[in-house]
């Protein structure tokens, strides 16, 4: 599948800032599962940072902008051909080591719910099998409901409250797969609306575990599905802050707004 | 009773090092040796060498305890000593190039993957980066005990940011200035190219990127840390400028400084901050102590930071157990330091061995420093053993075991006199394109009678070390 990516990000300040700056995870990885035909990220009036590919594959890039300035925009735009490898994370380069996803984070810390939650993967036949029992046990437990929870909200309390969005899902699933010794991550993407009437967010999250003779595996509660050609994957961590596609500061005392617009299509074959 | 291991009388005779201390103390009268104390107090209250003690309250300027009595080495002594700080240097920096890399000493299955890879000190951040020269640490602390002539301890190794090394400097310029007679007197090697030493080995370091001369930098979070002394002092011997992390911003390709004649790059920061608030934008987000967006600058070869973040995860109390095997495994040589044996409780054996025989060990946090979160056993009272024990099975993998080791004494001066004390040592290697090491240290010693504990702030203080000419 042919994918056009137009993601745009508008920050302003009610007060001009001295500067700002911006680490980006914006560029798809390399794998087998997609190939980047055309790709750009722009920002306005910034100077970019030098480039590296850090020990999850990623390609890294910071941006700084002198101010004073009020309105920041970044703007991604590409084309991305997609084929659909059932979730498996194939040809990805990567130095970082499944155990370092081990580590337990805020947003991914169990609670007695969670771990409740885990025992949904008792009795799988296999390590796949278990991935799949918990992503459906989380899909059931967490509702799709945008507005729920916030950025900050954690696996424990989106749980409690039965309701959050797809990063919700995300650090939900990789909470439990942990809790029961699989190492997981969170990873950041888009994925495209297929007009399927059921809600989807373009800018997307979903959960990567660990799969002895597999690798890396996506899993997506929100969608009930593992990424197939319809998803495009940026960046991982290991929570989303971790894994975030943009983390940015600015100097200077104004107030932040932010605006974001993405949109998929499919390119006419 | 133990006995212990007397640096200065061996068998009743007065040992080599110090034989030509022993006139010098037997002579020196009451009144003088008062009045050279209280000089020294002075002196150390004038240059404002002072430590603030955390969670101690009162006077967070208090002067650590200065000992006028030196500890002395011989030149073959140290010279055993030197090679075996060197050699553990190198290994510890081997390791961290390697666990962020191929792992090659994990796959050998010499150390379990979960004690490196889960470590809270292994930071995914810089995983797939080998930083200039291939150092990750470029000031090892390597903390040493003495229990008799030829034995030597590694208790604990200092990766990230070993402080103290201002008193190793202090100690001795204020020696000189009191006792000028005992340098002439004796061949005592000198300690004061410690700061060009430093400045030489951070410069071999600084990125490919970088031309001409480095600029290199000391990071301090501010005045209100408790080594802030040791950082503006060090800047000031090296000739660097001190930095707090709102003088740094990043631009570009580049982190900068900024000075009265505009933005000056800087290719070197010797950091004295910890990894969680180097960079809001890789690390803790609310950190405003660092510079935001430093570890990208960093990781594309634009500056170098020291020690690298991560380094930490060689210095760990738990992996330190495997320091001998990475002797081994990365150098092909047989450790010429030797670690004191220690009991993990994370492991089921050595836990019931730690709660049976509590009282007679001295028991660590994992990740514990400066004496806090550990109990000496056989210098604690039962309700105290009893408190430990339960902390200890609450959460076993977060402590360690070690015997009560035996640890030398030297003479030190007293309320009474001259008694002996007990002591440890800090030498400080340097490591950038090459390994250095001054011939000396910083050596705690215990001032309160039959006391093993050092940490200044637990009652320690300090003393010059010498270490003499052939």
């Amino acid at each position: 599948m042919r994918l056009i990516v137009d993601h745009v990000t508008r920050y302003t300040y009610d007060v001009p800032v001295r500067g700002v700056v911006q680490s980006h995870r914006l560029t798809p990885s390399a794998f087998d599962g997609q190939t980047v035909l055309e790709w750009s990220v722009e920002v306005s009036d910034g100077i970019p940072g030098g480039v590296f590919r850090d020990g999850a594959g990623d390609r890294v890039q910071s941006w700084s902008v002198q101010g004073p300035v009020s309105e920041i925009l970044v703007r991604v735009r590409g084309t991305v051909e997609t084929v659909d490898l059932a979730g498996v994370l194939r040809g990805h380069r990567e130095v970082a080591k499944p155990e370092v996803y081990m580590q337990e984070t805020a947003p991914t810390r169990v609670d007695t719910a969670l771990i409740e939650l885990s025992k949904a993967a008792e009795g799988a036949a296999n390590q796949l099998d278990a991935a799949h029992k918990l992503s459906d046990a989380v899909a059931e437990a967490i509702a799709y409901r945008p507005g729920a929870t916030t950025a900050h909200t954690t696996a424990a309390e989106a749980l409690a409250l039965g309701e959050g969005v797809c990063q919700d899902h995300a650090h939900a699933l990789i909470a439990l797969a942990r809790h029961i010794g699989i190492p997981a991550r969170y990873v950041s993407g888009y994925l495209f609306a297929d007009g399927d009437g059921k809600q989807h967010e373009a800018a997307h999250a979903w959960a990567e575990l660990w799969m002895p003779g597999l690798g890396w595996v996506g899993f997506d509660p929100a969608n009930r599905c593992c990424p197939d050609e319809r998803y495009i994957r940026l960046g991982s961590g290991l929570d989303a802050l971790n894994a975030a596609p943009i983390r940015g500061t600015a100097r200077g005392q104004g107030q932040e707004s932010l605006d974001v617009t993405v949109a998929v299509v499919a390119a006419q074959q | 009773m133990t006995s212990y291991f007397n640096e200065m009388y061996q068998d009743g005779a007065v040992r080599a090092p110090y034989a030509r201390l022993e006139d010098w103390m037997r002579t020196m009268p009451a009144e003088f040796r008062q009045m050279k104390q209280a000089e020294a107090e002075a002196l150390f209250r004038r240059i404002g060498i002072t430590f603030a003690v955390y969670g101690e309250g009162g006077d967070p300027d208090r002067l650590i305890p200065f000992d006028m009595f030196p500890r002395v080495f011989t030149a073959t002594e140290w010279g055993k000593l030197e090679r075996g700080i060197k050699q553990r240097a190198r290994a510890l920096n081997a390791f961290l190039v390697d666990v962020y890399g191929r792992g090659e000493i994990v796959r050998a299955g010499r150390i379990p993957a979960r004690l490196v890879y889960q470590n809270e000190a292994y930071e995914k951040a810089v995983v797939g980066f080998v930083p200039p020269k291939g150092v990750y640490s470029h000031i090892v602390g390597i903390d040493l005990v003495r229990t008799g002539a030829e034995d030597f301890f590694v208790l604990e190794d200092n990766c990230r940011t070993p402080s103290g090394v201002s008193y190793m400097l202090e100690n001795r310029e204020i020696m000189m200035r009191m006792f000028p007679d005992l340098f002439r007197e004796n061949r005592i090697q000198p300690v004061d190219s410690y700061s060009d030493r430093l400045r030489r080995t951070l410069a071999s370091v600084a990125p490919a990127k970088c031309r001409g001369e480095p600029t290199v930098v000391l990071l301090t979070p501010g005045h209100f840390n408790s080594a802030y002394y040791e950082h503006s002092f060090l800047a000031d011997l090296m000739g660097v400028e001190l930095v707090e992390g709102q003088d740094l911003f990043v631009e570009g390709e580049y982190c900068w400084m900024r000075t009265t004649e505009g933005p000056k790059r800087v290719d070197v920061i010797y950091r004295r901050i910890d990894d969680a608030f180097l960079d809001p934008l890789c690390f803790n987000p609310s950190s405003m102590l660092g510079v935001p967006g430093l570890m990208d600058v960093y990781r594309s070869g634009g500056v170098s930071i020291c020690s690298a973040p991560g380094a930490g995860v060689a210095d760990d109390k738990a992996v330190y157990t495997y320091v001998p095997e990475m002797v081994r495994f990365y150098l092909g040589e047989e450790p010429l330091l030797q670690n004191v044996p220690t009991w993990q409780c994370a492991k089921a054996d050595d836990l019931k061995y730690v709660l049976d025989k509590m009282e007679e060990l001295v028991v660590k946090e994992v990740h514990g420093s400066g004496g806090y979160g550990m109990l000496v056993g056989p210098k604690s009272s039962k309700a105290e053993v009893e408190a430990f024990r339960h902390k200890v099975m609450e959460d076993p993998d977060n402590y360690i075991a070690q015997p009560t080791l035996a640890l030398s004494t030297t003479p030190t001066f007293v309320q009474e006199g001259i008694a002996p004390r007990h002591v440890d040592l800090r030498p400080y290697c340097l490591v950038g394109e090459s390994i250095d090491l001054v011939p000396g240290g910083l050596t705690r010693v215990a001032l309160k009678e039959g006391s093993l504990v050092v940490n200044s702030s637990q009652g320690g203080g300090v003393k010059d070390t010498w270490v003499l000419a052939e």
